[in-house]
């Protein structure tokens, strides 16, 4: 296969405590950690996989957002994409939208395959895939945990809730990764110096064409009620006690 | 007039009772009419059952020997072809709705809902967004259809009382053959459903092997309940996939939910968020699943849980 494109979501680092805005217009990002989307970083690390086994020749690294979004494609870039797409955009935009600038650089890069995370941990919407591959009339393998290749298919197999379910589909398609498909790789100090000449490109959301569409229009954010802390037991008896007087046992 | 369409889940024998948990969801839309419908290759006893659920108005039973595998390329033209004259069209955020809504709403040019956790009016709806850590009312466009996913865990499932009438019906959508059902592996177990489940003991790495989650299985079998793990424990290979709890596995609502040798990461607390009584049994007495338990044991979970398995089954 000649091309792999990849999606590259800047969010807040997974390891970070969120907390909402006095105001309710979002969350604290101000001097927030900020990473690679974990489903992405998946993506990508499985695309350089399949590069390695010979089976790709090119992988190229897709982000939108402001021009922050570098580093994270920079960080792409280190772990071994070869080039690199920032979508520029100062404001939000919506899922659908997304789906639409992804499918306008399906049509100008004609990769064989897309590979995306199956969500992100920021708005957790589980969609941007799903609807790429609608707008493009091609194929789906969501939640993927394997992915074998065979010429012009792919036999994906998907964490369902019922087990594991294989699915083959023709290619091109997009396949968004679940976390079992394999454990991203460390960047090195010599590919961070090496992935400063590689290529990044910028580009307008215009400059492809795709008019944003009407998106969910965010009224508020609130912190979610909180769980409060509850009784400490010292043994079994007065847990089993707790339980039966709880009526749950 | 709230005009609803919600596609039904179902393993070709029966109804997933996530079905239940959307019509609850989308009877909460003001003044609504919900058709369910069923896509399937012979779904007659499955459209029987979606008939009985409470509230139902119709029940539109779709056969077609290309349903007879739930694959989302090929459901979600049909679903789109029905979806004519409705004002919602909801389905489960389970699995199985997560992979054909998306779809759905793209084919329809609407943004999706994802994750509805509750109604606030025909287009304003609640949703929790940063695993859980923070809820987001969003509202959709009022000229267009509206497409959602239900957070199943966060409404009761409807009564089976209802005789709705059921329709045959037919769409001409013209099915892509690109997509191809190989096979499902699924789990095979006597115990409950971890979805669905009343009560629920899950494990965590801390357990340090697949054989030594047996007291887990044994603990849950005194109580009858179902078995869940963390992400920990499933990436270390004690438990298969369909086990996991949290953000990014089994999101759920047990009466009763025991956390063994779980620490408490974000990522698996906003998956029991809505059960009724958490209790963890953990040896750190810093873990973090101690601040949101409603009952703690500090201990060896190695000595703790063999002695509630036999105190509860005395």
């Amino acid at each position: 296969m000649e091309k792999i494109l990849v999606g590259l979501k800047r969010v807040v680092d997974f390891n970070v405590r969120v907390r909402v805005k006095s105001d309710g217009s979002g969350v604290e990002t101000d001097g927030v950690k900020m990473s690679i989307n974990p489903f992405d970083e998946i993506a990508l690390e499985e695309a350089l996989r399949i590069r390695e086994r010979g089976d790709a020749s090119e992988i190229i690294a897709v982000s939108i957002g402001n021009s922050d979004a570098q580093q994270q494609l920079r960080t792409g870039l280190a772990m071994g994409a070869d080039r690199a797409i920032l979508v520029l955009t100062d404001s939000p935009v919506d899922q659908l939208t997304i789906a639409g600038i992804f499918l306008a650089l399906v049509k100008k890069e004609k990769p064989d395959l897309v590979l995306l995370g199956k969500q992100a941990i920021d708005n957790d919407n589980n969609q941007t895939g799903q609807m790429l591959a609608a707008l493009w009339g091609r194929p789906q393998a969501t939640f993927a945990s394997n992915i074998e290749l065979s010429g012009a298919t792919a036999k994906v197999t998907r964490e369902v809730d019922a087990g594991l379910e294989t699915i083959e589909v023709d290619l091109p398609a997009v396949i968004t990764t679940d976390l079992r498909l394999n454990e991203p790789r460390y960047v090195k100090l010599p590919d961070i110096m090496k992935a400063k000449k590689k290529p990044l490109e910028q580009i307008s959301i215009a400059d492809l064409g795709v008019e944003p569409s009407c998106g969910l229009k965010e009224i508020s954010y609130e912190a979610p009620p909180r769980r409060s802390k509850g009784t400490m037991v010292e043994d079994v008896a007065s847990l089993v006690a707790a339980l039966k007087a709880k009526g749950l046992v | 007039m709230t005009r609803v369409l919600l596609i039904a889940e179902h393993d070709g024998t029966s109804i997933n009772q996530s079905t239940a948990k959307c019509v609850a969801c989308a009877t909460e839309l003001p003044d609504a009419e919900v058709h369910v419908a069923v896509f399937a290759d012979d779904g007659a006893t499955l459209a029987g059952e979606a008939a009985r659920l409470a509230s139902v108005a119709k029940v539109l039973q779709v056969d077609r020997p290309e349903n007879r595998h739930a694959l989302a390329a090929v459901v979600a033209p049909q679903v789109v072809a029905l979806a004519e004259g409705y004002s919602h069209v909801f389905g489960p955020s389970t699995t199985f709705g997560k992979d054909l809504m998306a779809r759905v709403a793209a084919l329809l040019s609407v943004n999706q809902v994802s994750d509805v956790m509750s109604v606030e009016s025909s287009h304003r709806f609640k949703r929790p967004v940063y695993a859980g850590n923070a809820i987001l009312t969003v509202e959709a466009p009022s000229d267009r259809p509206v497409v959602a996913t239900v957070r199943t865990a966060s409404y009761q499932a409807v009564g089976m009382d209802n005789d709705a009438a059921i329709e045959k019906t037919s769409t001409d959508a013209e099915l892509p053959q690109h997509t191809r059902f190989v096979e499902l592996k699924a789990g095979k177990s006597d115990r409950p459903d971890l979805q669905t489940a009343s009560k629920v003991v899950s494990g965590g790495r801390a357990l340090g092997s697949s054989e030594n989650f047996d007291i887990i299985y044994k603990l849950a079998d005194t109580l009858n309940a179902a078995v869940g793990a963390s992400r920990a424990a499933v990436d270390a290979g004690y438990v298969p996939n369909e086990m996991q709890v949290g953000q990014t596995g089994k999101i759920i609502a047990p009466e009763l939910y025991i956390a063994v040798g779980i620490s408490g990461a974000i990522q698996h607390l906003t998956g029991i968020k809505d059960a009724g009584t958490i209790v963890a049994i953990n040896k750190d007495a810093d873990a973090p699943i101690f601040e949101i338990a409603d009952l703690g044991l500090v201990g060896d979970l190695f000595k703790i849980v063999p002695e509630l398995a036999e105190a509860l089954s005395r």
